[in-house]
């Protein structure tokens, strides 16, 4: 008996007095990701030297999650807890107030420069006259109206991509098909100028208005996401931070790659075939990387019922421009897709992954595999 | 201007044509259930059949992942067995029928939960199995039409006894052992019509669309047959009006055809010739000579 508590008191100081020391770095620090696709990122960053819960797993919608004890848990016992931020885990601030979570917030959308989301309100104005090409429309079919494509943050996007040119956005210069940022580029000066002129236009109406948070539809974007994750990581965990920044480089290296192939995919698509229609307007990052107009019946988010109204003008549109293929998406009901494809010559050309990843066996496991699915699937689907 | 306002919609689409028809058996069916409903004080049972039939969808859910014919069979089936169980509750026990609905039905939604959570899947289940009106597909449509008519014939069959059964329970239960049968056979039908009601339209508008244009009629009609026919064109107007709404100011398809039988209803309340707040006040002249 004696003897026991001895070693029991005998191991508690040997634990404490190595707390500071190194053997810390050997337990692995407790992460909490908010979802599936943060959750992997995550995981490739952290590997083994961290504990990580994903709260909304695989097929799950983070739209409209209802937190369990098991997740309160896992948030109050968090070294770090990462989240998307833009208002798309709108049931995180009551979960961390009231698990009294005390870690390291990581908010992984810092520094990337939000899209304004239009309104659906404004549907009878857009798409009421196809002819008038205002913002949301512009990307179908004019490649060498760049200035157009970047009306929504303009000043920002500039400086952002000064910043991180270096580290990140190298591969810009390697490849002159990504039209999008090559284009950025020379055509700056103009970007301002022109801007001007849409002074009027819709976005000038909500400047501080609703923000599309599916920021990781973007590989640029993705490659802000991770760096914010490995200097949270870092700093919360200083003794691996080099393990987080070795790994975060080797991740980055395969989204360039990545990047370089989903954009050559993208600039082979026809000009007339660059209209995708989903079910929610989750692709809207996507659609501003690569040039693509996307188009859905409900709002931003899954819980928005649409109006005959939509649904109707989606039809005519897809009729009249000869859209060929229209998208299910994992998280949602694909019946109306289905009976808007049933109604026009369209066909349901698959099904995208935009807000959570497959299971670990389906066709998007990881954030890469779902972005080489999404564009795939796309490309496949139009370019036929 | 009338064929812009009220033909072209339906002409041109054929998701307005489909939602339109789905309205229709919804209204043929569901509402004659809804006056019986009314008739009988348990408007409010579709709201906790609702709630009942989650623990079948969800075992469905975990049998064949999502799949919609299995959840709604799931969703059938709890139903039944909470209404089955509460009624014969309430007739073999002291306790109400209001009290045995609400305790089982309870039951049946925190069961529901459980199962839910256990899967660990945040899939909204209520929202994958609910659909929209807009999106009414041939199966839908097909098991829609077949509830309408299999709820039609069964209630011309059950009148008498559920007309007596509304009038006079002790009555029918002391002349006839059908009571029972017919108790029980109605609260399916109930079930019967709210669960394809969800599973094409939506929770808001299978229990809208039954009770709102019942409670209308009671102002308008005082004979059972007055009141299923007006509640029955009161549902069918009231879904066409909305849906023309949804298509023309781009509202949302099943609160804008729920509101407006809530607009009819709350019309009713006061220039209905029944018992409406304007009828009842008048100073009744023809008792004055």
């Amino acid at each position: 008996m004696l003897s026991r508590r001895l070693l029991l008191t005998t191991a508690l100081v040997a634990a404490s007095a190595a707390l500071p020391g190194t053997v810390r770095a050997d337990e692995p620090i407790k992460v909490v990701a908010t979802f599936s696709i943060l959750g992997d990122m995550v995981e490739v960053i952290g590997g083994d030297a961290i504990e990580l819960t994903t709260l909304v797993g695989p097929d799950g919608d983070a739209h409209v999650y209802t937190p369990t004890p098991q997740a309160a848990k896992a948030v109050s016992e968090a070294d770090v807890l990462i989240l998307n931020g833009l208002e798309f885990e709108g049931w995180l601030e009551r979960l961390t107030e009231a698990a009294s979570f005390d870690g390291q917030l990581v908010v992984a959308t810092d520094g990337v420069e939000a899209l304004e989301f239009e309104e659906h309100d404004d549907h009878d104005d857009e798409h009421g006259d196809h002819d008038d090409h205002e913002d949301g429309e512009e990307h179908a079919d004019h490649d060498d109206d760049h200035d157009h494509d970047h009306d929504h943050a303009e000043e920002k996007h500039g400086d952002d991509h000064a910043e991180h040119k270096d580290e990140d956005h190298a591969h810009d210069d390697d490849h002159d098909e990504h039209e999008e940022h090559a284009g950025h580029d020379e055509h700056k000066d103009e970007d301002h100028a022109d801007h001007d002129d849409h002074g009027d236009d819709d976005h000038a109406g909500h400047d501080h208005g609703f923000f599309d948070p599916h920021a990781w539809q973007s590989i640029d974007n993705a490659m802000i996401y991770v760096n914010n994750i490995a200097a949270g990581l870092a700093q919360a965990d200083p003794d691996n931070a080099s393990a987080y920044f070795t790994n975060r480089a080797a991740y980055v290296e395969e989204l360039e790659a990545l990047e370089l192939e989903i954009s050559t995919l993208m600039a082979g698509l026809p000009d007339e075939k660059r209209t995708v229609v989903t079910s929610h307007d989750a692709f809207g990052y996507f659609a501003d990387a690569y040039g693509l107009e996307f188009l859905a019946p409900q709002g931003l988010s899954t819980e928005s019922e649409a109006s005959a109204a939509d649904v109707a003008e989606l039809i005519t549109q897809i009729r009249e421009d000869g859209i060929s293929a229209v998208f299910v998406e994992s998280i949602t009901d694909g019946r109306l897709m289905e009976q808007i494809a049933s109604e026009t010559s369209a066909v349901v050309g698959g099904t995208l992954y935009s807000d959570a990843l497959s299971p670990e066996d389906g066709p998007a496991g990881t954030y890469l595999d779902m972005m080489r699915h999404n564009s795939a699937t796309i490309s496949q689907a139009l370019g036929s | 201007m009338i064929w812009d306002l009220f033909i072209e919609p339906f002409a041109d689409f054929g998701f307005m044509r489909r939602a339109l028809l789905g309205c229709i058996a919804i209204a043929i069916g569901a509402t004659p259930v809804g006056v019986f409903l009314m008739l009988r004080r348990m408007s409010l049972t579709g709201d906790a059949m609702a709630h009942a039939i989650l623990p079948g969808a969800a075992v469905g859910f975990l049998i064949s992942g999502l799949s919609l014919g299995a959840m709604t069979i799931g969703g059938l089936i709890a139903g039944m067995l909470v209404a089955l169980a509460s009624g014969f509750v309430s007739r073999m026990t002291a306790l109400k029928e209001d009290a045995s609905l609400a305790a089982f039905y309870l039951i049946s939604l925190a069961l529901g939960v459980l199962i839910v959570s256990t899967r660990g899947s945040n899939v909204d289940l209520m929202h994958v199995l609910f659909g929209t009106v807009l999106a009414l597909d041939n199966a839908a449509l097909i098991l829609l039409c077949s509830i309408a008519s299999l709820s039609i014939g069964a209630l011309a069959i059950l009148f008498r006894p559920l007309v007596l059964e509304c009038a006079d329970p002790q009555f029918l239960r002391s002349v006839s052992k059908l009571s029972a049968v017919t108790h029980l056979t109605f609260l399916c039908l109930v079930v019967m019509n709210l669960v394809a009601g969800f599973h094409a339209l939506g929770t808001l508008m299978a229990v809208g669309i039954m009770i709102l244009p019942a409670a209308t009629a009671r102002f308008w009609a005082a004979s059972i047959g007055g009141l299923l026919g007006v509640a029955m064109i009161v549902a069918v107007i009231s879904s066409i009006i909305g849906l023309l709404l949804s298509y023309h100011q781009s509202l949302p398809s099943g609160p804008a055809i729920i509101l407006v039988a809530g607009i009819a209803y709350g019309l009713s309340v006061f220039f209905g010739p029944v018992g409406g707040l304007i009828a009842q006040n008048l100073p009744r002249r023809r008792f004055e000579t």
